[in-house]
């Protein structure tokens, strides 16, 4: 055995021994712990009233800032991938500050803008509106921390990717709709799908901002998260681990829907223009020029009639100063 | 017939055309000529529409484009990377432009297959752009341009991006096809031998500028500047003149206007015979010589000969590289 090798058993066993401790350890003991005393218990801890509602508003709530988030995030890659305007330095920065700051401090900055006493939640609440310690609020929380995921993934596939082919398909006289719609939209579909995955995952597992804005009122802004944490200071840890392991089996079924992904391969992203099969350039060309001319006659001609304006002069090529 | 006239385009600082004009024949496969950075991409891309004029104006048929979108243009254009459609079949990729216009399905299909018919991709209709060579995207890519009809076809260096063998294969190819389908099409092109053995015509440029405008045979038997002269075929100088390599004779004794020199180098490829001299004030110089000519001097290293201009001398002063970075 030589050194080499020997040093690849070792960081191999290092960097598995690591994830194991960190990851893995803990996510199997949640399984674990939680099938303890049997399924039945976990059937009953997870279809109490309040689970169920938990459940249905951590969904509900993604349901709503995922796809608003996706829309933003489309939108606001192609402006900084496609663009030229002032400030856009300033908002590709902006656009990060929810990975910068902590959820904390995002769920005490929405209650300074949106509390009865904020900025505009004394209107709201005229209105009618109660945002903080209400569902708007949490929505509101979750958008925020999740605002991110979709641009980023986005506007590096949209630079990769270009913008010939829409400049090619201006030229074939698609307007900018079409042309978004048929040849942008499709050739980022992966990058936006990668986006709603962790949006996805991040939003499930939201538990800062969210903590600090719902007032965690059971059967109404208690979310799965909250659920766990409520569950865990209450002692009532089989609870808990119940409704942490249904949180860690739907993160896991995002991470396999993401696995799933084709796009992440490096030859759907590879640009059209890399020539990856060579070695049957010179074949199929020798063979589509040596193609028997009467195969080639008869269609062009059919074209001929079509472009009559553009070759009545076919012989000289240049004219004189004067005919011109 | 496309006209371009007294175009100018800055990038910031940077000037990218200074004051253009061109026209191109009906019908005609003009070329566009020069080096890298002398504004030929700009200047084919203003025709088309991707980038707009500062200054000047562009007419295709008689009709004002200088603000017309590229939509509306009825041009055709291919890009040197293909631009090809990666999601879309070939047939799909071919069929966009009609498919944009809303034609019936069943016209289209037709057009599609008798387009890759055309172009020798006859049976490859479902294959996906990332299953074809580059030689085969570059055919499929104009088909697609050719599927709307365009009045005038443009290309933006189309066989830059491919090898050797398949550019020259592709570069005869067009030359048929436009042969055949008559398309008015401008090309651009850094390649001298490129432009030579398929354009009608050929505009050269350097410097954001146009420097002749002519048939190949034109501007390489009377450039009008040196660069010109220099970007068309080998030059060497003899004497205050610039001259091609072929356009110089030798001979034993010494004749009216010829230059003493001595034999440096001889190099035989078949045919021609290359030989490189060493005049009397250390100049060099090279000779193109027939295997006749070089045999019947009997020429060896050493030897003293007499060399002469076998074309009117031309008033082409030669200009220092740093006169002509003024000038531009």
């Amino acid at each position: 055995m030589t050194v080499d090798r020997r040093w690849q058993i070792s960081l191999r066993v290092l960097a598995l021994g690591y994830l194991a401790l960190l990851l893995l350890v803990p996510v199997a003991l949640i399984f674990y712990r939680t099938f303890e005393h049997g399924v039945g218990a976990v059937w009953d801890s997870i279809t109490t009233p309040a689970a169920i509602h938990a459940f249905q508003l951590t969904l509900e709530v993604t349901a709503i800032a995922v796809p608003l988030n996706t829309l933003f995030g489309i939108v606001m890659a192609v402006a900084l991938a496609r663009g030229e305007w002032r400030g856009k330095g300033l908002v590709n920065a902006v656009i990060d500050l929810p990975f910068a700051i902590s959820p904390v401090v995002i769920g005490l900055s929405l209650i300074l803008v949106y509390g009865t006493r904020g900025w505009l939640g004394g209107a709201l609440a005229d209105a009618g509106v109660q945002v903080i310690f209400s569902v708007p609020g949490i929505v509101l929380a979750t958008i925020f921390v999740s605002l991110p995921f979709v641009v980023r993934e986005v506007t590096p596939v949209l630079k990769e990717v270009g913008d010939e082919q829409e400049q090619a398909a201006a030229t074939l006289g698609a307007g900018g709709w079409t042309t978004f719609r048929r040849i942008t939209l499709p050739s980022i579909r992966w990058g936006v799908a990668y986006g709603v995955v962790l949006s996805v995952a991040r939003c499930i597992g939201e538990f800062g901002a969210v903590s600090v804005v719902s007032g965690k009122i059971a059967g109404q802004t208690e979310t799965l998260t909250l659920l766990v944490e409520k569950r865990f200071g209450n002692f009532d840890l089989a609870g808990a681990y119940a409704a942490s392991a249904l949180l860690a089996l739907i993160a896991l079924a995002t991470l396999l829907a993401m696995t799933a992904i084709p796009g992440r391969s490096p030859d759907d992203l590879r640009p059209s223009g890399t020539v990856s099969r060579r070695r049957f350039a010179t074949r199929d060309v020798r063979r589509s020029i040596a193609a028997p001319s009467h195969r080639v006659r008869r269609p062009a001609s059919t074209i001929r009639r079509h472009t009559t304006r553009a070759h009545r002069e076919t012989d000289p090529p240049r004219r004189e100063e004067g005919d011109t | 017939m496309i006209l371009v006239e007294r175009v100018t385009k800055r990038f910031g600082d940077y000037v990218a055309l200074d004051d253009v004009s061109l026209s191109v024949p009906d019908g005609s496969l003009t070329a566009l000529l020069g080096p890298s950075g002398s504004g030929k991409s700009t200047l084919l891309r203003i025709i088309g529409g991707l980038e707009s004029p500062d200054v000047g104006s562009v007419t295709i048929h008689g009709e004002d484009q200088t603000s017309v979108a590229p939509q509306r243009r009825g041009i055709g254009f291919v890009f040197q990377h293909y631009a090809a459609f990666k999601h879309m079949t070939v047939r799909d990729n071919v069929a966009f432009g009609l498919a944009v216009r809303k034609r019936p399905k069943a016209e289209i299909a037709s057009r599609v297959d008798e387009l890759l018919e055309i172009v020798g991709l006859a049976g490859y209709q479902t294959r996906y752009p990332s299953q074809l060579s580059g030689g085969q995207r570059q055919r499929m890519a104009l088909a697609r341009a050719l599927a709307v009809e365009p009045r005038v076809l443009l290309l933006d260096e189309p066989f830059g991006a491919l090898d050797a063998k398949v550019r020259a294969d592709l570069r005869e190819w067009l030359r048929k096809l436009h042969d055949e389908v008559h398309v008015t099409t401008l090309l651009v092109t850094h390649d001298q031998e490129e432009a030579m053995s398929i354009a009608d015509q050929i505009a050269v440029m350097d410097h954001s500028r146009i420097e002749q405008v002519g048939t190949p045979r034109e501007l390489y038997d009377r450039p009008e500047t040196p660069f010109v002269m220099r970007f068309l075929g080998p030059v060497t100088q003899l004497g205050d003149a610039l001259v091609r390599p072929h356009d110089i004779a030798l001979s034993v004794e010494p004749r009216a206007g010829s230059f003493e020199a001595q034999v440096a180098r001889v190099v035989h490829l078949g045919f021609e015979v290359r030989t490189e001299l060493v005049l009397g004030d250390g100049q060099e110089l090279a000779v193109q010589l027939t295997r006749g000519e070089a045999d019947e001097l009997e020429l060896a290293v050493g030897d003293i000969v007499h060399v002469r201009s076998t074309v009117l001398p031309r008033a082409l002063a030669t200009r220092a590289p740093e006169a002509d970075a003024l000038s531009a």
